[in-house]
């Protein structure tokens, strides 16, 4: 026997409603993690430090164009999920082994947005060249 | 937060030329974190600066290399409590292999670890769940929320009871906590990866695997305590206060079981690879003056020489300089015979060495051998990306969000479905609950993720064994496409190597034809046309004299003259001929039956009278027929290209059983002949040497490099065969193949999966068939469904060449 919606059950969809909302939100537009400039130390390539747990931070990074970056990658886990990072405009797999910091230089030819991920495509991360 | 970097030169005057070093050093996460190791860092001796960065996680030293070393530096930052370790470079293909098996090695130990103690913890919790059965309110079943947990210890409860009748002594406060803590203790050391690595993702606003166990196991423990601390609040709504201790701690069991196998699976479908890298030796047995000596292969310089023994692995790439032996060089190039190796020709580190004892010269060492290249090569191969996995890509990019908002709206659905078909508030909860944990829990990303890697990782390293070396899963996919086969007729199709097959000399001739090869091949010895080899290398193998002519004309497209022990020799075609007036009628018939059968023939004429003819062909290789065919039982279009005339061309094509040829192709024509058939919508794989036909390969979808087993790093190929074979073109499309259909079995398995279990666990069914998921079994089927993708993947392990 059917009885009709009563304040509890509205409560419910609203709290439901709110909660798939905010879910979406958080994971898809809400804003990322800051950009990080790459210091260009005298002489030697810009560098930065990615540190890789469950994610990469910084996950945006600004570049000079043209010149090679040195990203040094600090796995901070042994989550099998990072253990490799993957720039596909270089074509450059690099296995990052754990509680480790493995260096991985790039040179970005021209301004643009390079994307790296890990092995499975579920972490990304890229540099801003300009 | 600050990115300020904090500075303190020390006042001392710095030596001449301090060193500076960059170490990464992590786990600081404020400017008080920064200060510390700053601080540290500029009190030790033979630091000149220090600069810590918060930001970049990284401390720049500026040190006295005479006074302290950057492991020291690295010592000193450690023990203030952070990490610190200096950025691996430049590792080897072995090293890194090595590597990357002692993480899977390690990760599978703690998998199994883990799962063995949460296996035990779980029975232990069942024990202790047991007696508190049927103690709760009448009409409620006990303290066991999950259906099927339910069940199962119904089934046992009499059992127990006459086992262990004490269990039943205890009072039920104790057991409630006791399982609290069980389960906590599960959580916080079993499972503990999964909530941090959950946090980890939720902070870089991403989801994963991870996500759903914690958020799925996590609420179906906050909402057990709530019912073991202040069961009276559950008791008021209508409902027994029911806990899910045991299902945490299984659902926690289960899926680190999935984990360790998936992980040893995982570690397995690197098996080829793994072997590929231990064919490197460690030691060879170097001759330096006039001593043998075992050194690490790592040692060995360019030039070295190396003896090796019967049945030893050849240390390192050489060529030979005395001895002759017969070496196996099967596990790279998938040829089983033993290959005769002699002085000068090269032998490739890793093979292992058959019968005779050999000295050769240390030619390509480290990162440039042979074996190093094929390593990195398929580690490159194994890791790329298949475009067919670009769905499952955006898939996974969306799908744990996804997911949870799915078991949001299933909680939703069902609280207002139990609700307004006369069930109370708890009821509608709870059964609302079970159904949202049980979406979160069945769902399974992983599959997807596997479904295309393993595949590609599997089946390059089946082709690594079988000498065919596919350069990463976009190249796997477009050959299972392929319709069209090119095949270049030199050295693809045939030997690539002229051989004399005719010497035939004028009736009543004073001379043997053994006086007048011998005369030839002293004429060509000055020639640089590839045929004047092979009648050089004719007469040498069968020990004639082989003199410098006293005079050398060529003659470009007709042949060559000359004089050789005072007689005047013309070797060329029928124009040389008629130029000096010789009448060939005698030979003419027997010249142009030569040429019909694809053999260049060439007319000598001594002192100006015909003597002889001479053929030289390119024989065509032993396996080219068979694998020629096996390619059109494939259903592949052959066409060969060939630069030679069509005479030539079509006797080479009847004998190897192509009835496609295209003939006169210049190098650029090869180009634009797979352009065409490229515009008929065809899908082209070009078969080529990989020097000569690099424009045409690169234009193919696919180019096919027959390789001599030593230059696999052909830029322009997509497949490199390491043995001058043609039946590795066969092997290298029906293997491509075969990994298509499994990628695409493994994607439709793990979509299927999601698909079809999501709603069941969301309770779709139910209406109609009253079927509800428990969230163990949930978590059991999700466990099962990663492990089974990459066992189908693994099955491409069973492949076996068509040919051997």
């Amino acid at each position: 026997m059917l009885t009709a919606l009563n304040g509890i059950d509205w409560l419910v969809i609203a709290a439901a409603g709110t909660t798939i909302l905010w879910v979406n939100w958080y994971f898809f537009a809400a804003e990322r993690a800051p950009v990080t400039a790459a210091a260009g130390a005298a002489g030697g390539p810009q560098e930065v430090t990615v540190a890789v747990h469950g994610g990469y931070s910084p996950s945006t990074i600004r570049v000079k164009a043209g010149a090679p970056v040195r990203l040094l990658f600090d796995r901070q886990e042994t989550s099998s999920c990072s253990e490799e990072v993957v720039f596909g405009d270089f074509g450059l797999r690099t296995f990052l082994p754990a509680h480790q910091t493995t260096a991985v230089t790039v040179t970005p030819p021209k301004p643009g947005v390079y994307e790296f991920t890990c092995g499975m495509s579920m972490l990304r991360g890229k540099l801003i060249a300009e | 937060m600050t990115t300020a970097n904090i500075t303190h030169p020390r006042p001392a005057a710095p030596p001449a030329s301090p060193e500076k070093v960059v170490i990464p050093v992590s786990g600081m996460t404020c400017a008080a974190c920064q200060g510390r190791v700053q601080r540290t860092l500029s009190k030790t001796p033979g630091v000149v600066d220090a600069s810590v960065n918060l930001m970049m996680g990284n401390a720049t030293i500026a040190y006295d290399a005479s006074a302290i070393t950057p492991d020291a530096l690295i010592e000193r930052i450690r023990a203030t409590g952070y990490g610190a370790e200096l950025p691996q470079e430049n590792q080897t293909a072995f090293e890194e292999q090595a590597a990357r098996d002692a993480a899977t090695a390690e990760e599978f130990r703690e998998l199994r670890a883990k799962a063995w103690a949460s296996g035990i913890a779980g029975v232990l919790a069942m024990l202790l769940s047991m007696p508190l059965m049927g103690t709760m309110t009448a009409g409620h079943h006990g303290p066991v929320a999950d259906p099927f947990m339910r069940w199962a210890m119904e089934s046992m409860t009499p059992t127990l009871r006459s086992a262990l009748p004490w269990l039943y002594e205890i009072p039920a406060p104790v057991l409630s906590w006791g399982l609290l803590l069980v389960t906590l203790g599960v959580m916080a050391w079993a499972g503990r990866h999964f909530y941090t690595r959950a946090w980890a993702a939720f902070r870089h606003h991403s989801a994963d695997m991870n996500t759903l166990v914690a958020v799925g196991t996590g609420a179906a423990f906050v909402y057990s305590v709530v019912a073991t601390v202040a069961p009276g609040f559950f008791v008021q709504n209508g409902v027994a206060p029911d806990v899910y201790y045991e299902a945490v701690i299984i659902i926690i069991a289960l899926i680190l079981t999935g984990n360790a196998f998936e992980a040893r699976a995982k570690r397995e479908t690197s098996t080829a690879l793994r072997a590929l890298a231990n064919l490197q030796p460690k030691t060879a047995r170097v001759l330096r003056d006039e001593t043998e000596e075992d050194v690490p292969v790592e040692s060995v310089r360019a030039d070295d020489m190396i003896l090796v023994r019967p049945g030893e692995r050849v240390p390192v790439d050489g060529e030979l300089t005395s001895g002759e032996s017969a070496v196996d060089e099967s596990m790279l190039t998938g040829e089983s015979l033993p290959v005769t190796k002699r002085v000068g020709d090269r032998v490739i580190g890793g093979t292992i060495n058959r019968v005779g004892a050999f000295r050769y010269r240390a030619t390509t060492l480290g990162e440039t051998s042979v074996l190093a290249q094929i390593v990195k090569l398929m580690r490159d191969a194994q890791g790329s990306r298949a475009p067919i996995q670009r769905l499952a890509d955006r898939i996974s990019a969306i799908f744990v969000p996804v997911v949870v908002s799915i078991a949001v709206a299933t909680f939703a659905v069902w609280f207002v479905a139990v609700h307004t078909t006369g069930g109370g508030v708890g009821e509608a909860a709870v059964r609302a609950f079970a159904a949202a944990v049980a979406v979160l829990i069945i769902a399974c990303p992983c599959a997807m993720g596997l479904a295309v890697p393993t595949a590609v990782m599997v089946s390059s390293g089946k082709g690594a064994e079988l000498g065919v070396l596919i350069k990463g899963g976009e190249a796997l996919q477009r050959a299972g496409d392929i319709t069209t086969v090119v095949l270049d007729k030199t050295g693809t199709v045939t030997e690539g190597r002229p051989a004399v097959t005719d010497v035939e000399v004028v009736y009543n001739s004073t001379l043997a034809s053994e006086e007048m090869l011998a005369l030839v091949a002293s004429l060509e010895t000055m020639s640089e046309h590839p045929l004047a080899d092979a009648l050089v290398r004719h007469a040498r193998d069968r020990g004639l004299p082989v003199d410098t002519p006293e005079a050398f004309e060529s003659h470009t497209g007709r042949g060559a003259t000359g004089v050789v022990r005072g007689r005047a020799l013309a070797v060329g075609n029928e124009a040389l001929m008629q130029d000096y007036a010789v009448d060939i009628a005698p030979l003419r018939s027997a010249g142009h039956r030569l040429g019909d059968e694809g053999k260049t023939a060439m007319y000598v004429a001594i002192d100006g009278a015909l003597a002889g003819v001479v053929a030289v062909a390119d024989p065509i290789r032993g396996t080219s027929r068979a694998a020629i065919q096996q390619l059109l039982r494939l259903g592949l279009d052959v066409v060969m290209l060939t630069g030679d005339n069509k005479r030539t061309a079509d006797a080479v094509a009847r004998e190897a059983g192509i009835t496609r040829v295209v003939a006169g192709v210049l190098p650029a024509g090869k180009v634009a002949e797979i352009e065409r058939l490229q515009a008929d919508g065809r899908v082209v794989a070009m078969v080529g040497d990989g020097v000569n036909d690099a424009p045409a390969l690169a234009k193919a979808d696919i180019g096919i490099a027959m390789g001599s087993g030593t230059d696999i790093a052909v830029e322009a190929a997509d497949v490199a065969l390491m043995r001058g074979d043609l039946a590795g073109v066969v092997d290298a499309i029906r293997l491509s193949r075969r990994t298509m259909r499994t990628m695409k079995q493994n994607l439709f398995w793990a979509f299927a999966y999601n698909v079809v279990g999501i709603p069941i666990a969301a309770g779709l069914l139910f209406p109609i068939t009253g079927l509800l998921l428990s969230p163990i079994l949930a978590s059991a089927a999700m466990a099962f469904s990663s492990v089974s993708v990459v066992m189908n993947s693994l099955r491409l392990r069973r492949f076996r060449a068509a040919t051997s």
